[in-house]
């Protein structure tokens, strides 16, 4: 069943990344972790769709955020992400998705391992999180290229000054700041037992973003001794055009 | 009806006529997972087909492998709108897998390495339309596709091709997988676009 979002507001998060804000009157409600699929169609009837994760937190306003990463050679993210104005109004389709999620009633640590802009429904969790005041302790590692492509970084900064049950490391892959600790590089065995959960303590993990990122992280966290069915994963391709 | 989007006119190419509803033509090969790829060492793989309590088939790898294989070319169609053309693989097909086995059931259920499973009814598997497949490409099946080997059921989306197979149980009736019982269809055909149950 396709629904009609209207667009409340437009943020860039970065130089190719958007937020979307849509106010839809039916929208059931979803759990952090999920998605959506969003239809545009053109004059003469032709459609495309895709999927995008869902960042805001479950809500009672009826609101769904959505951010969307510029794909240089993408048919509907640059749409997405330049076209669309506030007041205009868009299709989609959902929540879909029962397993990469994060339920408010989980009380065990929580560990999320972000590959650029596989963020996105990890912050859907780390949001939901907070506004259900519930205390299960999150660690992010958030890997990502530079630190302008850090997505959500003042909101994730504020929310780890204030409540130090949530921690928060970055691997930046190509340029790190100038008094960073490590050097650029990929996450590795190192960085997974200095930073995440120890495996004793049953940690659920959360992974997303692109295949190979997923790959490596996963079996990381696997060699560390974390147990493989608590390692939910959620991966995309290069030309998946999903976040 | 669909709303038209302002200033949207698409990308179209003169392949999409030949796709499944709601698809676009990708020439990589991207990989789903719900979790991290399991690592099976061929020593220890086998493969069975039971029922009940009861075991019917058992193989290991070397007495699968013996097994003939056939060469497939499929087109693939993955839940998340990606399609691939033209694809080459090699693999033993189900008709030859049941060979000798006789059933009164309907239904399949999958297992994998790492405890996955998908549904099938029986009739889709047979007919040369399902196969054990190990080979991708001209190359052994990596394990992010699904390695050693995998089902390969390309007329129904791809999650219903299950990566790293160990086995299936034959059941009367019919009864939902892992993402069949998360929100996804029972059947999954992409010809009528059946992605959701329900949605």
């Amino acid at each position: 069943m396709w629904r009609v979002g209207k667009v409340v507001a437009l943020h860039d998060e970065t130089s190719t990344a958007r937020t979307i804000t849509l106010e839809v009157p039916d929208w059931p409600g979803h759990v952090a972790g999920q998605h959506v699929d969003v239809r545009l169609t053109a004059p003469d009837g032709y459609s495309a769709v895709r999927s995008y994760s869902i960042a805001s937190a479950p809500n009672h306003e009826s609101r769904v955020g959505i951010t969307v990463e510029r794909l240089s050679n993408g048919e509907v993210s640059p749409y997405l992400t330049q076209e669309v104005a506030v007041g205009d109004q868009l299709e989609l389709r959902g929540p879909i998705g029962g397993w990469f999620v994060w339920r408010t009633e989980q009380t065990e640590p929580v560990q999320l391992i972000a590959g650029g802009s596989g963020i996105v429904p990890l912050m859907s969790m780390i949001r939901s999180r907070v506004s259900a005041g519930t205390t299960a302790p999150f660690r992010l590692l958030y890997s990502v290229r530079e630190p302008g492509a850090i997505l959500y970084r003042d909101e994730l900064q504020a929310l780890s000054d204030r409540d130090h049950s949530v921690s928060l490391t970055y691997a930046f892959t190509r340029a790190a700041p100038k008094d960073w600790s490590r050097p650029p590089g990929r996450i590795d065995a190192a960085l997974i037992a200095k930073t995440t959960w120890p495996s004793n303590l049953g940690p659920t993990s959360y992974v997303c973003g692109p295949t190979p990122f997923v790959e490596s992280a996963a079996s990381l966290l696997s060699a560390s001794g974390n147990s493989p069915d608590k390692i939910r994963t959620e991966r995309f391709g290069p030309t998946g055009d999903r976040k | 009806m669909s709303i038209v989007s302002r200033g949207f006119s698409g990308r179209r190419s003169a392949t999409d006529a030949t796709l499944p509803p709601g698809q676009y033509l990708t020439t990589d090969f991207p990989v789903l997972s719900a979790g991290p790829t399991p690592h099976v060492p061929l020593d220890r793989w086998e493969f069975t087909i039971k029922e009940g309590t009861d075991v019917l088939r058992r193989w290991d790898w070397k007495s699968f492998r013996e097994l003939p294989a056939e060469t497939i070319t499929a087109d693939l169609h993955c839940v998340t709108r990606w399609s691939k053309l033209g694809t080459s693989w090699e693999g033993v097909p189900l008709d030859t897998i049941f060979a000798g086995v006789r059933t009164n059931s309907s239904y399949a259920m999958m297992h994998s390495y790492g405890d996955y499973t998908t549904n099938l009814p029986l009739v889709d598997l047979m007919k040369k339309q399902a196969w054990i497949a190990f080979r991708f490409d001209g190359k052994d099946l990596a394990p992010e596709h699904g390695g050693p080997a995998r089902l390969l059921v390309p007329h129904l989306y791809l999650w219903k091709s299950a990566k790293w197979v160990r086995g299936m149980t034959l059941m009367p009736e019919d009864k939902p997988g892992f993402w069949e019982g998360l929100g996804y269809h029972i059947y999954g055909d992409p010809w009528r676009e059946q992605r959701y149950s329900g949605a």
